[in-house]
């Protein structure tokens, strides 16, 4: 299919495929045995300057978008998700910065986050508040020109590996939801530690930990936005990054199909490729249909959200929702495809499969998602005139 | 640093078939890409540019086409390039190719160092990066693997040699090849891309560097190709079965047996 991408657009598929291929692939079932994060892969899409992809030319950026940003995840993914969510997540904990800094966070944090030379994290999640975000029990009391944390945040992803943090922490809890306030935490300021690297079922070259704040002192210029607007950060901030996870959904669906179609066309039985059997024709059919229909869906959300619209929430949940199910279904059916084959380690579909469960879990599990678009439509029902 | 590196467009050799009829290479839809080892040179032209300021000059002799593999390198990082392109070059040999890119490298201004890969994947002769030094009559230093310091206009490198590695140092400016040990050559960056997209390549052809026309290409070429065949397969072979030991023994009694030993 030809998504009529612009020469630009182009260029950035082709630099994230080429650096997927060449340093990623051969890597990627040992980052993955040694749950190893993949930091010389970082450095290498620094050096392409793959992490300045949205943010503006005004900040060290190329001065794309959502979409551009796609289009590299997509690639990366192709090959390996637990390197493309490394290299994701520092745009997550960007899009806080872009969305609501003022002009001094801005030049200070998006130009080092543009350049590659320092990671970016998101810290939202807690033990006891991860889809439902308002239990958050995180604290950031003012204290002269300080603001004081105390909190624990919860399976962050790049924990520990990135410098900068965008964190959520609640500086009025007795307002709830509106008592939430977004700040910048950089690592290494006395009072903020890491807790244990979790060991996970999938993705497992991403680094996954707690962030602890005790008594952690940080200026108070490095809040952002304005005290209460902590959930309006994050959910504008996921607004914009869904379509991320359904970029990681297609590459992982796609890399999947490419395993399966390669492996059916060599692989024999009753004397014929297993690719001649219309059992598998019809399972390959399907797992390329629906990933083709994921595909267009994520491109149109990503270029409606840079399109600059009011309310991106319904689309991008759709994104999301859509195109992480494909992949659980697409890695699964490539596993099935390939028999016993595709259970071992050997063969990367096994590691496809265990990856792409995540992709309905986080930055909203997909009943959420679900919940966004029911609120939509609800929403939107109401305001239609009779 | 002014520094020049030399590159060459090639066929990629993996994909490369040769005519089993004529034994020679088949060009035909064969993609070109950058000389493999030139990427060690450009990686390290440009390595001593972030170290040391200055610019990277990228020269290349061919057809209009190897402007491609100039934009590969602007795309690493390679300041400005250059095209030396003219009819009458073709068929030139290491000797005119040497002369030619000499006079491309003089109007490069005045440089520091010349870098090239150790060879080219297609011709391999490892003839060109010393036939420049010899024509800008300044030192060359073959196979090197490491650039260890560059102080007071003298370059100190390790030149890799079948058992190890000496220690040379030499006066700048000097030619340089480079072995692939020296370095890992980095990918494209996409304002690299942007870039090459958009320079301008100066071409330059034989009139434009002052070219002696005897000196340059089929004519200004002393090699003579008078005939290319793949050697036909030599005599009886045997070939030696079992454990390595038996190999041994077995080995040395065929050798005795044929009054070898």
């Amino acid at each position: 299919m030809d998504y009529f991408l612009t020469e630009e657009q182009q260029e950035i598929r082709d630099l994230a495929r080429q650096i997927a291929e060449e340093k990623v692939k051969p890597v990627r079932a040992e980052l993955d045995e040694k749950e190893e994060f993949p930091w010389e892969i970082m450095k290498v899409l620094a050096q392409a300057d793959l992490f300045g992809l949205y943010i503006p030319e005004e900040y060290g950026g190329f001065g794309g978008g959502a979409f551009e940003n796609c289009l590299a995840v997509e690639e990366l993914s192709r090959v390996c998700i637990g390197v493309s969510v490394s290299f994701a997540a520092s745009g997550l904990g960007a899009y806080p910065i872009l969305l609501f800094g003022n002009e001094a966070q801005k030049k200070k944090y998006l130009t080092q986050i543009a350049s590659g030379e320092r990671l970016a994290a998101f810290g939202l999640t807690e033990a006891g508040a991860g889809s439902d975000a308002g239990g958050t029990r995180t604290t950031a009391v003012l204290d002269g020109n300080e603001y004081v944390l105390n909190g624990t945040k919860q399976w962050i992803t790049n924990g520990g590996e990135a410098e900068i943090y965008t964190v959520i922490a609640m500086t009025n809890p007795a307002k709830g939801s509106r008592g939430a306030s977004a700040f910048i935490v950089e690592k290494g300021t006395p009072g903020f530690s890491f807790g244990k690297k979790e060991k996970k079922m999938g993705i497992r070259s991403s680094a996954t930990r707690e962030l602890v704040f005790e008594n952690c002192r940080i200026p108070k210029e490095n809040l952002l936005g304005k005290e209460g607007l902590g959930f309006m950060v994050a959910m504008k901030t996921l607004d914009k990054s869904r379509p991320g996870i359904g970029a990681q959904a297609v590459g992982l669906a796609q890399g999947a199909i490419d395993e399966a179609v390669a492996y059916a066309r060599e692989r024999r039985q009753f004397d014929q490729p297993i690719i001649s059997f219309q059992a598998i024709q019809h399972m390959l059919a399907d797992m390329v249909t629906s990933t083709e229909a994921a595909r267009a869906l994520v491109y149109a959300v990503a270029r409606f959200i840079d399109s600059d619209p009011k309310d991106v929430s319904k689309a991008s949940a759709m994104a999301k929702l859509f195109a992480s199910d494909v992949a659980m279904k697409v890695t699964t059916d490539a596993v099935q495809i390939m028999g016993g084959y595709g259970y071992m380690r050997e063969y990367p579909a096994e590691k496809m499969m265990r990856d792409a469960k995540i992709l309905q879990i986080y930055e909203g599990t997909n009943q959420i998602q679900r919940n966004v678009i029911g609120a939509a439509l609800i929403k939107e029902a109401a305001g239609k005139k009779k | 640093m002014n520094i020049a590196v030399c590159v060459k467009q090639v066929p990629d050799t993996s994909e490369v078939k040769i005519d089993p009829e004529t034994g020679t290479m088949r060009r035909e839809g064969v993609p070109s890409i950058l000389n493999p080892f030139d990427s060690y040179a450009v990686e390290e032209a440009i390595r001593l540019k972030e170290t040391n300021g200055g610019k990277v000059t990228a020269v290349t002799m061919g057809p209009p086409q190897a402007g491609d593999v100039l934009r590969d390198v602007v795309a690493m990082g390679v300041d400005e390039v250059m095209l030396l392109s003219d009819r009458a070059f073709a068929g030139a040999d290491t000797w005119a190719t040497s002369y030619t890119l000499g006079l491309g490298l003089k109007q490069a201004g005045p440089l520091d160092l010349v870098i090239c890969g150790k060879q080219a994947v297609d011709g391999d002769t490892a003839q060109v990066g010393p036939g420049i030094a010899e024509n800008l009559g300044i030192p060359f230093v073959a196979y090197v693997r490491k650039i260890e310091e560059i102080k007071d206009g003298v370059m100190r490198v390790q030149r890799l040699i079948e058992d190890g590695y000496e220690v040379v140092e030499v006066k700048l400016p000097a030619v340089i090849t480079v072995v692939k040990e020296i370095n890992s050559p980095r990918m494209p960056s996409l304002k690299g891309k942007m870039k090459a997209k958009k320079i301008e390549i100066k071409t330059l052809d034989a009139a434009a560097l002052g070219a002696v026309p005897g000196n340059i290409g089929l004519a200004g070429s002393p090699t003579k190709v008078v005939k290319v065949f793949t050697p036909p397969p030599k005599g009886k072979r045997e070939v030696i079965e079992g454990a390595p030991a038996e190999q041994v023994a077995k080995l040395i009694d065929r050798l005795s047996e044929s009054k070898i030993i």
